[in-house]
């Protein structure tokens, strides 16, 4: 479907054409899988270090027929997207009213200002120390370290929006409010969704290292747990797992935004 | 253009028909809008600008004025005040005599880069204004319809303003003030950013509308020949901190297709520049500081 002018593809030619795009585009993964596999057929590397691919395909479908794969799949993304959609909704509201109102700015501004560089992995012996061992610690987590690049992106866009953007909603009837939700979240769409961007890969980082210090469920937890008991094959399978997850988390996001932007030429 | 003349027609019944009488129900000569003795400062870093000094201006019902000046007389910055959009710190901007309350749908504005709401199609931008106001769906959707008509845009009700060319998005613009019936239409070099024929075609679309619709305008510009176009009255502001310095009336007829060669055009034009000149000049000093 390059050409506008060509016949139009049958659909099992254009799942072909789809198909042949996506191996060409992901042509390099394939290729590192190869070798991966040679280097470890080969003897070398030991089989510790680096288990030949087809045996980590293997173990992966083991985990997956004996549910553990699943169970713990769901516990880190029941964690992940709970901690995460917390994130999302007071970071942008604090963001937003940040930037609307100067003193809620000159309250909270330092504060944003002095935790945002700071690792929030730090805080996992923290959170468990309020929360204990359970989601509680690493949903707050979570959240702690998802809010401010939502803040910050929020905060950001909004203080962008063009005041005469806000003079017209107000002249065509808007009141404040109305105006804050019509016209300043609107406006800080692009540096929200791309603040939102970096909270969803930092989900990803906090979820698996606090559950590979402190969790009894969670692929992290499952990650450290095979490690400890030698089983390198089947960490390698969750390992693969987890950046699969993120990978496709990324993608869809990615999608979702440029619908949600799509306003934007 | 005679299309859209039919168009203006459908749409004048969707203004109330006793409209220019807003202004004059508590007297008939009393102004619509007054500006008192109004001055602004602003601070920079550096220094406080005086972007205006003492202005006094009156808009009757149905009036057409033109703000005209140098570029940084604070013309606009005039206009904004009469939206309400900045504070008042001296003098006073009455509407009916009373204080002009902050932004609202009795005064619409339309700004120079257009100002529509990027996230909204064309109809989407039409229809904002007519839902705060509260209108009932199949009214809203109607008399958008009718606006977005009326400018020309019929087609393009499910772009979004990233895809029309400027003249269109200004159209747009137009189409969203113009769909609520503000009591008094402020513009601020609505055609400022547009090309010289599209700024000429849509000045004279503008006057159609204008005449059909029956407005209370006030148009800020630093353009002579739009000023002598468009204007029953145009104020001529002093370069910064702007005064209003000469008001000229304009009875040049200007229904006439080839206006702008005709001679008392052409002589306007020559008088309302002449008054321009030497505020131009003084403003260019200002910036472009020499020895003395």
């Amino acid at each position: 479907m390059t050409d506008a002018t060509a016949p139009a593809p049958s659909p099992a030619g254009a799942v072909t054409g789809a198909l042949i795009r996506g191996l060409t585009r992901y042509a390099p993964l394939i290729i590192l899988a190869v070798l991966w596999e040679v280097v470890a057929r080969l003897g070398l590397v030991s089989g510790s270090s680096l288990p030949a691919l087809s045996s980590v395909a293997a173990a992966w479908v083991d985990l997956l027929r004996s549910g553990d794969l699943l169970a713990n799949t769901w516990a880190s993304l029941y964690r992940g997207g709970a901690g995460l959609a917390l994130a999302l909704v007071i970071g942008t509201a604090l963001g937003v009213f940040m930037a609307w109102a100067r003193p809620v700015n000159a309250l909270i501004g330092p504060i944003v200002e002095l935790f945002y560089p700071m690792p929030k992995s730090a805080l996992i012996p923290v959170t468990v120390i309020w929360l204990g061992f359970g989601d509680g610690s690493k949903i707050l987590l979570i959240f702690l370290g998802c809010m401010l690049p939502v803040t910050i992106g929020a905060f950001n866009g909004a203080r962008s929006a063009d005041r005469t953007l806000v003079w017209s909603a107000r002249s065509l009837g808007a009141g404040r409010l109305r105006m804050l939700r019509d016209v300043v979240l609107p406006s800080a769409l692009p540096e929200l969704l791309g603040g939102i961007r970096t909270a969803l890969a930092l989900t990803f980082i906090l979820l698996v290292s606090s559950e590979l210090i402190v969790a009894r469920a969670g692929l992290g937890y499952l990650i450290g747990y095979l490690g400890a008991d030698g089983n390198y094959e089947s960490m390698f399978a969750v390992v693969l797992t987890v950046a699969f997850l993120g990978f496709a988390a990324d993608r869809l996001y990615q999608m979702f935004a440029a619908r949600v932007l799509r306003w934007q030429q | 253009m005679t299309s859209a003349h039919i168009v203006i027609d459908r749409v004048n019944h969707l203004y109330r028909p006793a409209l220019p009488q807003r202004g004059r129900e508590h007297d008939a000569n009393a102004p619509l809008l007054q500006v008192d003795n109004v001055s602004l400062e602003y601070r920079t870093p550096e220094r406080v600008v005086r972007a205006t000094h003492r202005v006094r201006f009156d808009v009757h019902a149905a009036d057409r004025s033109v703000l005209l000046g140098p570029s940084g007389c604070g013309k606009s910055t005039l206009l904004y005040l009469m939206g309400g959009f900045l504070p008042i710190e001296t003098g006073r901007i009455l509407i009916d005599d009373k204080p002009a309350g902050p932004p609202g749908p009795d005064r619409g504005i339309v700004f120079q880069h257009f100002a529509l709401f990027p996230w909204k199609t064309v109809r989407g931008n039409v229809l904002y204004g007519l839902e705060r106001q509260g209108i009932a769906r199949d009214e809203r959707e109607q008399r958008a319809q009718s606006f977005i008509d009326m400018v020309g845009l019929s087609g393009f009700e499910d772009s979004y303003p990233s895809q029309l060319s400027g003249g269109m998005t200004q159209r747009a613009a137009i189409a969203r003030t113009l769909a609520i019936d503000h009591g008094i239409l402020l513009m601020d070099e609505p055609f400022g950013a547009l090309d010289a024929q599209t700024r000429h075609l849509m000045q004279s679309e503008l006057r159609n509308i204008w005449q059909r619709t029956r407005k209370t305008v006030v148009f800020v510009t630093h353009d002579v020949q739009e000023a002598v176009f468009l204007a029953d009255r145009i104020a001529v502001m002093s370069a910064r901190p702007g005064r209003i310095k000469t008001i000229v009336d304009n009875p040049v007829d200007r229904n006439d297709p080839n206006v702008f060669k005709t001679k008392a055009f052409v002589d306007k034009v020559d008088e309302v520049w002449d008054l321009v000149r030497e505020e131009a000049v003084k403003a260019q000093g200002a910036r472009v500081p020499r020895g003395s």
